[in-house]
């Protein structure tokens, strides 16, 4: 009854995680589906020849041993167990992103998707990637949460107004894939859907070689001397603020003798509230570009920080495990 | 003190006595009662209408999802009436349901009392409900909301300009009417059981209760506190949640679950605690492995209060944290689990009645188990990160709180409708109408199992032409589902007049309920019972009765 054909009833596995994910489904549906089968078929069986029936008035005596009592404690416990395991172990997988992933930014706001590549190119509710090769997404949100979702690749990330979230996947087949919004946001909630388009690494390069504003970390240098950041964060000592050569991705002595990585979100959170953390030997003299900076820009100017500690020494930014990349890593910023 | 027998019961003529109902008359005999069955009665007329609005906004947006354009509704009525549909049957319709109807007209008559420990604090209860649902209902008159009924920040305080404030006022003044019937009932649980009435020998109905009131009393602050300075944060601009004040959304979704999740339980427990008053009383047996039943209402109870960032996989805590409340998610699956079990060996040698009663129950066995499975995929990490959002949460509630708590409330009306109003339904009727709402439920709920792995996300106005097939199969199953519902309004409603007068104990079940003339009189016995047996002791009782008494 249900062959027509335009009628799914499985999603596109395109990703390497899908497959994965559709493996404990199978299991999961196989297992409850054969222990929620032995229940009905218990219970119609229990119903049909113990129903009241003249000589069966008063129930018999007797109860069913008591020996499964426990049985069906520990025998759904262990099951739960497994699942707990299995699931956990494919969330670890879906939440660690591979260190070679190529990255782009992602921002949400009230009724689209925006993306940006580092090299420049800037999209509405698409987001062209190459395939078999590791993508990973850094999200934030304009307004209010969002949820990026495609059902293909399954994987999900809601989008917070507050801080950067990661998503990554490695699409294995090229196509085009839905792009939903999974939290509800508003009005066109609805209409905030896109595509993802997963193309041949080749293609891709000539999608990339298209016409764009120059990279994103040189977007976000024009940025930097925009909002005046230069004047303090020299690249000298001369400075009143850190330098920021080589700081992403390394450790930060702090004022209050803490020790934090200089991640995505310490970088936005130091433009956005620089009291919040403030390096040793130096003052609480920042003041804060909440509201002045949309999130776009406030991920070019990541990006640009970014680029600083590759500047900086290659070496120290690249973790010393890393394996090569499947592709060669294109170089960031065409002729900058 | 004389305690009273089952012999005693048959020789009472309940056309002679003065019951609760024919006490007295006036409209004010009925909106200032202290009388637990009134009051209980009053919460069954304001809830069915509350249904049968909550049901309206559902009909109307499975109408509108028969096509993937937005064409019968716009974005802002579909978004303001599937947030009213939630909010209707969540905190109008499925938390006051079974506690408020049929916990209020039983909790007393099953201990042997002639009423709640505190009557009046009851009706206040009830009053709160109203002025709850009447500003709600302000709300909807004058535009609505259409923030979803989790009111999720900073969406709800900073972007909506729907009636946030109004809705979140109705939901924060019903919460106490929760709250008070929660405290009600545990007082009256602990100091109200008649002589010799011990612990174990309360029906599971009561431990079931008993275990919701703990829920109600505990969890429902939590939610009046979040929805305070989420109305702060609204009027005030107090930056609580909204980062571009300085808060945090994900606080919100911390406070707003910690309520919401054991709030579940305040909906699904009473079920369970119908379901094993029926199992029992159309085996004629007693419940398999009774204290583990028991137990595991207060277990599933305290389990509850841990599990309630298994909502919030995706949005933004550590991966250890969700591995935690992952485990604990696991945990809270077995107490459920031991249910199901011990109802299924209860059948085994029994003498298994197909009443209605008992074939809604059979029906709320196999959603339930449905229902429960389903939330192992969604507790299980990496399913949650595809399913969740998506339709295949829509379904799993929606066996849980249809397939399980409203199947559970429909049986217990049947079952207790000749004790409530001396009077039988239709059992033909009454039967057509269990089978027609088991067909409608599956039809319209399973498609969205599959519609949501297949990566349906919820909450969508419009959705990709692809998804059409599953969502006409959901819709023409609400329209069953709906026939389903409106049958027993009609003929329960035809009973009140033309029923069979139904006696004492129309269904030769045991439980002090049954043990006082159908309706009861206004303290619900002659005399005070004294209590000599078990629950559900049928052997003993039928041979008591000498198997005069089956329908």
């Amino acid at each position: 009854m249900l062959l027509i054909p335009d009628v799914p009833l499985w999603p596109k596995e395109a990703s390497t995680i899908a497959p994965h994910t559709d493996a404990l489904f199978i299991f999961l549906c196989v297992v409850t589906g054969a222990m929620a089968l032995f229940i009905f078929v218990t219970i119609f069986y229990l119903a049909i020849v113990y129903r009241r029936r003249p000589d069966n008035e008063l129930a018999q005596e007797g109860e069913a041993p008591k020996f499964l009592e426990l049985a069906w404690i520990v025998a759904p416990f262990i099951f739960f167990m497994v699942c707990f395991v299995w699931g956990a172990w494919l969330y670890f997988r879906i939440s660690r992103v591979p260190d070679n992933a190529l990255q782009v930014y992602g921002t949400g706001k009230q009724w689209m998707w925006k993306f940006q590549h580092p090299s420049g190119q800037r999209e509405i509710n698409e987001l062209h990637v190459p395939v078999n090769r590791p993508v990973k997404i850094t999200l934030a949100s304009e307004d209010v949460i969002h949820s990026l979702f495609v059902p293909a690749f399954r994987v999900k990330m809601d989008v917070l107004p507050n801080r950067y979230k990661t998503m990554w996947f490695q699409a294995t087949k090229v196509g085009r894939y839905h792009l939903f919004c999974a939290e509800y946001c508003g009005t066109l909630h609805s209409q905030m859907v896109g595509w993802i388009d997963v193309m041949e690494p080749t293609d891709y390069e000539l999608w990339l070689a298209g016409g764009s504003e120059g990279s994103l970390a040189s977007q976000g240098q024009a940025l930097f001397q925009h909002y005046a950041c230069n004047t303090c964060h020299t690249e000298d000592k001369s400075g009143r603020g850190p330098i920021l050569t080589g700081v992403y991705g390394s450790t930060v002595a702090l004022n209050d003798g803490q020790k934090v990585v200089a991640d995505d979100n310490y970088v936005r959170e130091s433009i956005l509230n620089p009291q919040a953390k403030i390096v040793a030997g130096f003052g609480p003299i920042m003041p804060t570009f909440q509201g002045q900076v949309s999130e776009e820009d406030l991920l070019k100017l990541l990006a640009y920080v970014k680029s600083l500690a590759q500047a900086a020494s290659p070496s120290a930014v690249a973790s010393p495990n890393v394996a090569p990349p499947a592709t060669p890593v294109r170089r960031q910023g065409k002729g900058k | 003190m004389t305690s009273v027998t089952y012999h005693d019961v048959r020789l009472m003529e309940p056309a002679k006595t003065r019951n609760y109902l024919n006490v007295d008359y006036g409209f004010f005999s009925w909106l200032l009662t202290k009388d637990h069955k009134r009051i209980a009665i009053l919460y069954m007329i304001s809830i069915s209408v509350m249904f049968i609005l909550g049901g309206f906004f559902a009909m109307m947006m499975r109408l509108e999802l028969l096509t993937p354009q937005g064409d019968l509704l716009t974005s802002d009525t579909y978004n303001r009436f599937f947030t009213l549909h939630g909010i209707i049957m969540i905190f109008f319709f499925l938390i006051p349901s079974i506690p408020a109807v049929l916990g209020n007209f039983l909790l007393p008559l099953m201990l042997g009392a002639k009423d709640l420990a505190f009557p009046r604090i009851n009706l206040l209860s009830w009053y709160l409900y109203i002025i709850g649902a009447f500003v709600g209902l302000v709300v909807i008159i004058t535009g609505g909301v259409d923030t979803g009924w989790t009111f999720y920040t900073p969406f709800s305080t900073q972007y909506s300009n729907t009636h946030v404030f109004g809705t979140t006022l109705g939901a924060f003044i019903v919460g106490f009417s929760s709250i008070l019937t929660g405290l009600n009932f545990l007082v009256t649980v602990h100091r109200m059981r008649a002589p010799g009435l011990t612990w174990f020998r309360l029906p599971l109905f009561v431990w079931a209760i008993y275990a919701t009131s703990i829920v109600q009393l505990l969890a429902t602050p939590v939610l009046a506190i979040t929805l305070v300075m989420l109305m702060f944060e609204r009027v005030a601009h107090v930056g609580i949640f909204d980062p571009a004040l300085g808060g945090d959304p994900l606080l919100y979704q911390h406070m707003f679950w910690f309520y919401s999740h054991p709030a579940v339980y305040i909906m699904i427990l009473p079920g369970m605690g119908v379901a094993s008053e029926v199992v029992a009383a159309f085996t004629r047996k007693k419940i398999f492995g009774y204290k583990f039943v028991a137990f595991s209402s207060l277990a599933i109870a305290f389990l509850g209060f841990l599990v309630w960032a298994h909502h919030m996989f995706v949005a933004g805590i550590s991966v250890y944290s969700a591995m935690i409340f992952s485990f604990l998610s696991m945990f809270v699956a077995v107490p459920s689990a031991i249910k199901v079990f011990n109802w299924t060996a209860t059948l085994y040698k029994g003498s298994v009645s197909w009443q209605t009663p008992m074939l809604y129950i059979l029906g709320f066995i196999g959603l339930f188990t449905i229902g429960g499975v389903t939330g192992i995929f969604l507790a299980s990490l990496g399913i949650d990160v595809h399913v969740t959002d998506t339709y295949f949460v829509v379904a799993h509630f929606h066996y849980i709180m249809v397939g399980g708590a409203v199947m559970a409330y429909f049986a217990g009306l049947h079952y207790w409708w000749p004790k409530i109003t001396g009077r039988m339904y239709p059992e033909w009727w009454a039967r057509l109408a269990a089978l027609l709402v088991f067909i409608g439920f599956n039809l319209t709920f399973f498609p969205q199992f599959i519609l949501g792995y297949v990566g349906m996300p919820r909450r969508y106005h419009a959705y990709a032409p692809e998804f059409q097939v599953l969502n006409v199969m959901s819709t023409a199953g609400a329209s069953v589902l709906a026939v389903g519902y409106l049958l027993p309004l009609i003929y329960l409603l035809w009973s009140l007049r033309f029923g069979p007068k139904a006696g004492p104990n129309p269904w030769g079940a045991v439980g002090l309920e049954w043990a006082t003339t159908s309706p009861p009189p206004k303290d619900n016995f002659h005399e005070t019972p004294a209590v000599t047996w078990d629950a559900y002791d049928y052997p003993a009782f039928l041979t008591a009765m000498g198997e005069t008494q089956h329908v």
